[in-house]
């Protein structure tokens, strides 16, 4: 008898049964389809922040004013405070640094036409653009003539031309209004996106340092600063670099604790991945816990199913069915049965994902790996919960199974 | 449908000896008892013959049908089947037997519920590994020939018993076996489908077929040819019927 017979005497045992399947494979179907949705939230974390390691660039550090209270917050007190003076400091004597990006931040609001918005602007210098690893898709970045003569210049964000209704061309050349002042539009960034999570900073302007702190801000307390670390350099030893000029120049005893912070921007990255892992870890929980009810109702419904169709295993039996062929029937069918559960929770998993996905905007990418693996993972499960059921069928006299009612 | 050697028609000479039973033992143990269900039967039926097998109840006749089915093994003694000695033959060797040589029909029918009337025909032929296309064939053939063949598709519970029983009887004979074997074929129908069900097998007779009936109704037996009277696990009378 073929294998493929043996699936088709299956497949018409549990269509005979067909509500008492579903409810068997009921658990399967939801685990793997808990399982599918996990994975795919997990993959889709990966992805974006693989996106964003490859946007910020795994050696640039970023340094806050304020101190650290735990992980990872910054305290911004009006006492504490990052000039201009650090950035020049860092830019003069520091050892491991190839390049500093001051980024002197506030709010104003932006003008073009009769339309307002409410904007963050940005002075900073021209090598923000490379050590971001940012591009322009029209014309040009600020540079160092535009400090020079503290011009006023800005350069957009992606978002920024949209939010006003005008494609990014036509405002190249025009005169925007910056907290009253006039700006000429000079570029405009390409998309950086938020992968996801976080601010975008394709909704900033960016002008030139010495415009911003003389003509619009009036200040030079800066919002952050950017050090791109040496090549070859360790970024441990970059940040003691940046410890010993920052702490002399804002003259800390030793012992006293810094009035700034150094980031690497790998934190971020790093949380997300624990936080991935973290999930991997449930989802690897979920999938055993609800395989493994999975496995017990296949296998409670199995041995009921030996017990009620005992007199059926007595007549094939004399029909001429050997160990062997009631064996494999009974083993194709459990086996189906979890194979039918897999695959239905593939399908409500998918499902799931998409649904999520579209929903709350998460990035959700259910990857073939996956798929396969709880295929197989369901058709061990029925194949192990089918074994010994299996076996006491097999192992069923004729003539009393025959005699049973 | 028979082979040569067994197509024989009622009227000529016996062309083989399908059954030898030699000194046929079976005991069971029953705790610490030993009870002799067979003590020493010895038996032949040669092909075409249509025996009845009788007595009361614990004469051993149950027994005695199990063995011949091919369901049990004796304890002592040898089984001749088509000239083969099945009295050692394994589990495996015994459902091999079974599938070519014996078409059970049983008093309650035993149809698998699921399936419908032509994959119920089919079942033997699937254990004997013929191919699908030959199978529909066959089956289709054996509902034909209990004129079924318009019943084809219908589940066990939506035929009626006599339809349920002839099902059962395509199903035994499909595989052309060397024996039909009938435990009370007759006892859950009543008598005028009864009636019918003995007709049918008048009809397979007539054609070649070797059939034992295993009954206690004096009025089904005497359709038979040859009774085989079982008593205490020993054969106490066997002989031909006169109106044969």
């Amino acid at each position: 008898m073929s294998l493929l017979e043996s699936i088709r005497i299956a497949l018409n045992a549990i269509r005979g049964n067909a509500l008492r399947s579903a409810l068997t494979i009921l658990m399967i179907v939801i685990g793997v389809g808990c399982v599918i949705i996990g994975a795919a939230f997990g993959s889709g974390t990966q992805a974006a922040v693989q996106e964003q390691m490859s946007t910020l660039g795994a050696n640039v550090l970023s340094i806050y004013p304020g101190q650290s209270f735990g992980h990872g917050r910054v305290a911004s007190s009006n006492r504490v405070s990052l000039t201009i003076d650090d950035y020049d400091a860092l830019r003069r004597d520091s050892q491991f640094l190839s390049a500093v990006v001051p980024e002197l931040r506030s709010s104003r609001q932006v003008k073009f036409g009769n339309k307002n918005i409410h904007g963050t602007i940005t002075g900073t210098t021209p090598n923000y653009l490379v050590v971001n690893n940012r591009e322009l898709t029209h014309g040009r970045m600020i540079t160092q003539s535009d400090l020079a003569a503290r011009r006023r210049v800005a350069v957009l964000g992606y978002s920024i031309p949209s939010s006003f209704e005008f494609a990014p061309t036509s405002l190249l050349g025009r005169d925007i209004s910056i907290g009253r002042i006039i700006f000429k539009v000079v570029g405009v960034f390409a998309e950086v996106g938020s992968g996801g999570y976080g601010p975008s900073v394709d909704d900033a302007i960016y002008i030139p340092l010495t415009t911003a702190r003389f003509r619009v801000f009036g200040s030079d307390r800066l919002g952050s600063l950017s050090a791109e670390v040496k090549e070859n350099i360790g970024i441990d030893m970059a940040m003691v670099d940046i410890e010993r000029v920052l702490r002399r120049e804002h003259k800390i005893r030793p012992g006293d604790p810094n009035d700034f912070q150094i980031m690497n921007r790998s934190v971020f990255t790093d949380m997300m991945q624990s936080i991935t892992r973290t999930l991997s870890t449930y989802v690897i929980g979920i999938l055993a816990i609800s395989l493994l009810i999975g496995a017990i109702g296949i296998l409670s419904i199995m041995l009921v199913s030996v017990t009620e169709r005992t007199r059926e295993i007595g007549v094939r039996k004399a029909l001429g069915a050997t160990r062997g062929n009631i064996l494999t029937q009974f083993i194709v069918e459990a086996i189906t049965l979890g194979a039918l559960g897999g695959l239905f929770g593939i399908v409500l998993g998918w499902l799931g994902s998409e649904a999520i996905s579209s929903q709350f905007g998460m990035p959700l990418i259910v990857e073939m790996q996956t798929v396969l693996i709880a295929v197989a993972v369901s058709v061990s499960v029925g194949f192990s919960a089918g074994v010994w059921p299996a076996y006491l069928a097999s192992k069923l006299d004729p003539i009393e199974a025959l005699r049973h009612d | 449908m028979a082979t040569p050697n067994r197509s024989a028609s009622r009227d000529s000479p016996p062309s083989g000896r399908v059954i030898d039973l030699q000194t046929i033992h079976k005991n069971y143990r029953m705790g610490s008892e030993t009870i002799r269900a067979l003590n020493g039967v010895d038996c032949r039926i040669d092909a075409n013959e249509y025996v009845a097998i009788m007595g009361p109840s614990g004469s051993g006749k149950s027994t005695l049908m199990n063995i011949i089915g091919c369901l049990d093994r004796p304890s002592a003694g040898e089984y001749w089947l088509d000239g083969q000695n099945v009295s050692k033959l394994n589990d495996k060797a015994l459902a091999r037997v079974r599938n070519r040589m014996i078409g059970f029909v049983f008093q309650t029918f035993n149809l698998l519920s699921k399936s419908n009337a032509l994959q119920n025909v089919e079942t033997p032929l699937l254990y004997g590994g013929v191919g699908r296309r030959e199978r529909r064939n066959r089956a289709r053939q054996a509902l034909e020939r209990v004129g079924l063949d318009d019943r084809t598709f219908h589940k066990p519970s939506e035929l009626s018993g006599g339809q349920r029983q002839r099902v059962a009887v395509a199903r035994a004979l499909v595989n052309d076996p060397a024996i039909l074997l009938a435990d009370e074929p007759t006892g859950n129908l009543d008598s005028r489908t009864g009636e019918d069900i003995m007709a049918l097998f008048e009809e397979l007779y007539s054609a070649g077929q070797t059939i034992i009936l295993v009954t206690h109704e004096p009025g089904i037996a005497v359709r038979a040819k040859r009774h085989i009277h079982l008593r205490d696990g020993e054969v106490t009378e066997d002989y031909l019927l006169e109106n044969s």
